[in-house]
């Protein structure tokens, strides 16, 4: 078991290395000089070199990289060439934490709705409830998130006039107010997510309440409840995990798209307004980001599976 | 049999519209021990769960069973039957390893259904528990508490069943085909296990054999079934010593002539449930059969001691 | 909205005596219908819509959907029918060549990575894991922020976000015919290694490659047309759906129908596309792949 995780965590780090790598080479891919875009139109010769050489582009490339990926690790992520200010607290410290609590309240509230969803479509395999959530849950998965934001707003914040429309409240600020500014953002995230999951407890449950153990724990005298939600539930959680660790990428994307719809300052508005300013620092710290995200909870995800069936630990 | 138990009486079962059991009748008294006795196919297992509320759902069951002072189990509630199930009632399954939740450890599975059933404290259970797995004749009890099942063998896996089974001392034990998953060497052993356990417990054992030699040896009372009809019934002794049906008769050749107890079909196949014979359903593969058998059913009628659904018996032996 | 479940054993080769696939499976005719209908209005939407898509008029700006502009017009007042029409080229054209880059490279990709063992099948999956990191939609932002903005341009990005997922697909794929007898045997037989590739590989996995190619034009609209909401896809005033949903935002509470006509638009050939992209799998996919 050991063995396992320490070829999953090597693993890990060769992902992590080729995506820092390209990463890097989205700097260098990216039009412009730096240099340049940092002077301004007017310069002398001398100033030029000297601010090159400041920043290391003279030196080959193998070194640009690792002392990028140096200043990377230890949070040294330079300045905003036209904002000038440190990039590191601005996307750490500002906008990832938006990003992630509204990420963090999609997945919750996609698991709450989405994992009862799916027990009762099994439960009540090809009834009219199974038809009526699996056309739910397929119009949730393929529903555009950001038209879905624009129609909530519409409804709710212009219709019915019941929710804010807009912004970010941070909810450690103010809870109340922060949740309830929230509900919108994190309900247009989670449709699409809720679809999945009540796919996969669907599948998964339809599964588990067909084996022996099911039927063993009727035939003890426990009701049906707690047969499906101790007996049955336990014995999916492994699907369960996996999936929200693969579609968290289509989550961060999701909210992406959210945060523009909201106009939540999180990182899809960073990454957007980086690409519209050329900003390419800004982007490939957004890339960077995201991508590290994803590889370091699936590798949570793959590293729990023992956790969650008994039967893949080491006897 | 003075003190009655089980009674049944025209237990039927559709599944969708085939007839998977057919108008089957038996008792049993308190402290027996019964097999019933068939081809795979025949419905001895689905009489198993339709008398645990295993078919909710899944099938259409009719007749009736009185059980001790309840008159029909089968149209019990469902609460009812959480009431009775694990605690009157109860069942051993025939993969032990399928039939034990993966995810929990044999120790909660166990005291979960002493807490439940008999309202007892955690410790109190826990102790009861490995009282309970020692008396199944697992060794090193306390460990194997917090083992899940895949740590086990096979043949602890079923003990701890019989131990699961067995926690609440139930008045019925349901036993479906309790060894067909094991090693040769290890099935006497669990038999043996489940008759002792049953017998100090005084609670009586409905088996689900395959094994006819088995059957005579260590069941009090036997039930041949053929294609969801009980074809004949009574003390295991007197049927077997003397079978009347020819069906029962062709079962017991086969033993002799293969020289293996296991029971191989004989000649021809079980038809299947979608077009059977409105008669006796044994009557295609019959070698008495009579024009009659094929369209007029036999009902079980008192013989020679036993029950006998058949137009054309044979003769004393 | 779908069939009943499908039968826990899909047969691989059906009696030619069932039912046809369209009489069996009423929203997938349905929804194949609503597709289609999308990729007539494409192909002759100059036939079609009523007004030329980027024709501004100041006397009709913000006009509510009914009378002469029959969903409306937008706030330059460009009738929105018309450009919906001419939207649906921009986003089924997008995808299709889209497809095509990330398709492509996907069969390389996946095809290398199934084909070799030992350490370079350990890179090449290692590969795929890094671009698989990237949400599609991250991916693209990427690329755009390296190419610039503009039809072409977003057809790359997109294109190149679907490399990932294709390529893991394929090599898939390629596991599977290449477990199977007939090509360990014209190995043992000393074809050549293209040889095989060519006479047995490929063709054993155009079928499954092509159905994915089905289920995944959805994820590029989707990629394209949020691309362009964005703000950093097509440039105005291409009339481009996820252009014209973001153009209508500012405009919700007074002008709903900006966003509404071309969202709607968008929604339901999403939708219509993943039932017809669910039908394809449960019939054709042995495997029946989950959700991605």
């Amino acid at each position: 078991m050991l063995a396992r995780a320490a070829a999953k965590v090597f693993q890990t780090l060769v992902v992590l290395i080729i995506v820092s790598i390209a990463s890097f080479s989205l700097l260098k891919l990216a039009p412009g000089d730096p240099v340049v875009i940092m002077l301004g139109t007017e310069y002398s010769q001398e100033s030029y070199d000297e601010l090159r050489a400041q920043l290391g582009l003279d030196r080959p490339v193998a070194v640009q990289y690792l002392r990028w990926l140096g200043d990377f690790v230890t949070g040294d992520w330079g300045n905003s060439y036209v904002a000038k200010t440190d990039i590191f607290s601005f996307v750490v410290q500002e906008a990832l934490p938006v990003t992630l609590t509204l990420t963090a309240c999609a997945i919750l509230l996609a698991i709450a709705v989405g994992v009862p969803l799916g027990v009762i479509s099994a439960v009540r395999k090809d009834s009219g409830w199974d038809v009526g959530i699996a056309a739910l849950a397929l119009t949730g998965t393929a529903f555009p998130s950001f038209f879905l934001g624009i129609v909530l707003i519409w409804f709710f914040a212009v219709k019915v006039g019941f929710f804010p429309v807009m912004g970010f409240v941070p909810p450690w600020e103010d809870f109340w107010s922060g949740m309830l500014h929230l509900v919108l953002p994190a309900a247009t995230l989670s449709t699409f997510f809720i679809g999945m999951i009540v796919r996969v407890t669907r599948a998964a449950m339809v599964e588990v309440l067909a084996q022996p153990y099911i039927t063993a724990a009727i035939a003890r005298g426990e009701p049906r409840r707690r047969v499906i939600w101790v007996h049955g539930f336990r014995n999916i959680l492994m699907p369960l995990v996996t999936v929200i660790g693969l579609q968290l990428g289509a989550i961060l994307q999701g909210a992406v798209l959210t945060e523009t719809v909201f106009s939540l300052p999180g990182l899809g508005q960073m990454l957007t307004g980086a690409v519209l300013g050329r900003e390419y620092v800004l982007v490939q710290a957004g890339v960077m980001l995201t991508a590290t995200l994803f590889i370091l909870v699936n590798l949570a995800v793959d590293l729990s599976y023992p956790f969650l069936d008994p039967r893949l630990r080491a006897r | 049999m003075t003190d009655v138990l089980l009674s049944v009486e025209g237990l039927t079962v559709h599944r969708g519209a085939r007839r998977i059991l057919d108008d089957v009748s038996f008792s049993l008294g308190r402290g027996e021990t019964l097999a019933l006795v068939g081809e795979s196919g025949a419905g001895k297992s689905t009489i198993a769960a339709a008398l645990m509320g295993l078919l909710a759902g899944q099938a259409r069951v009719e007749g009736t069973a009185a059980f001790d002072e309840a008159p029909d189990l089968l149209s019990l509630p469902e609460k009812a039957w959480n009431r009775l199930r694990g605690r009157r009632l109860a069942m051993i399954f025939q993969d032990a390893g399928a039939a034990l939740n993966p995810c929990y450890t044999v120790g909660s599975q166990l005291t979960t259904v002493l807490r439940r059933q008999l309202s007892l404290g955690r410790a109190e259970a826990r102790a009861r528990a490995i009282a309970l797995l020692e008396s199944v004749g697992l060794n090193d009890a306390a460990a194997r508490m917090s083992a899940y099942p895949h740590q086990l063998s096979g043949g602890m896996q079923q003990r701890v069943m019989v131990a699961i089974a067995l926690a609440c001392d139930p008045d019925l034990l349901f036993a479906d085909e309790p060894t067909s998953a094991l090693d040769v060497t290890i099935q006497a052993q669990i038999v043996r296990l489940i008759l002792d356990q049953t017998k100090q417990k005084g609670a009586s054992c409905i088996f689900v054999l395959h094994d006819l030699a088995l059957a005579s040896q260590s069941c009090d009372r036997i039930v041949v079934l053929y294609a969801g009809q009980v074809m004949e019934a009574g003390p295991s002794e007197t049927v077997l010593r003397d079978p009347r049906h020819p069906y029962t008769r062709l079962l017991k050749s086969c033993v002799i002539e293969i020289g293996t107890s296991e029971l191989d079909p004989p000649p021809g196949s079980v038809p299947g449930y979608d077009d059977l014979p409105a008669g006796c359903r044994f009557a295609s593969r019959c070698p008495r059969a009579l024009p009659r058998c094929r369209t007029d059913k036999p009902r079980l009628e008192e013989v020679a001691g036993r029950s006998l659904a058949c137009w054309n018996p044979e003769e004393a032996a | 909205m779908m069939d009943a479940a499908p039968p826990a054993v899909v047969p691989t080769r059906r009696p030619r005596t069932r039912r046809s696939l369209f009489l069996r499976r009423p929203f997938f005719t349905l929804a194949l219908i609503v597709a289609l209908g999308f990729v007539l209005c494409a192909a002759f939407a100059p036939l079609i819509a009523p007004y030329n898509p980027t024709l501004q008029s100041i006397e009709a700006m913000m006009v509510p959907p009914g009378g002469e502009h029959v969903l409306g017009t937008d706030s330059y007042g460009q009738d929105i029918l018309s450009r919906i029409i001419y939207g649906a080229r921009y986003a089924l054209v997008i995808a299709f060549f889209a497809i095509l880059i990330g398709a492509t490279g996907g069969l390389v990709l996946g095809t290398a990575a199934g084909l070799t063992t030992g350490k370079v099948e350990w890179v090449l999956m290692r590969l795929i894991d890094s671009i698989l990191a990237l949400p599609s939609l991250i991916l693209a932002i990427a690329v755009i922020a390296i190419l610039g903005q503009g039809v072409d341009k977003v057809v790359i990005a997109v294109g190149i976000s679907m490399i990932g997922p294709f390529s893991r697909t394929v090599r898939a794929d390629v596991l599977q015919v290449s477990s199977q007898l007939f090509v360990e045997a014209a190995g043992l037989m000393s074809i050549s290694r293209l040889t095989v590739i060519r006479r047995h590989i490929l063709p054993n996995i155009a079928f499954p490659l092509a159905v994915q190619i089905t289920v995944r034009v959805s994820e590029a609209i989707l990629v394209s047309s949020s691309l362009s909401f964005l703000g950093i896809g097509v440039t105005p005033p291409t009339p481009d759906w996820g252009l014209m949903i973001a153009e209508g935002r500012g405009f919700v509470s007074f002008a709903p129908w900006m966003s509404g006509m071309p969202g709607m638009a968008l929604a339901l050939l999403l939708i219509a596309l993943a039932i017809v992209g669910d039908g394809i799998r449960e019939e054709f996919d042995p495997k029946m792949r989950g959700g991605q």
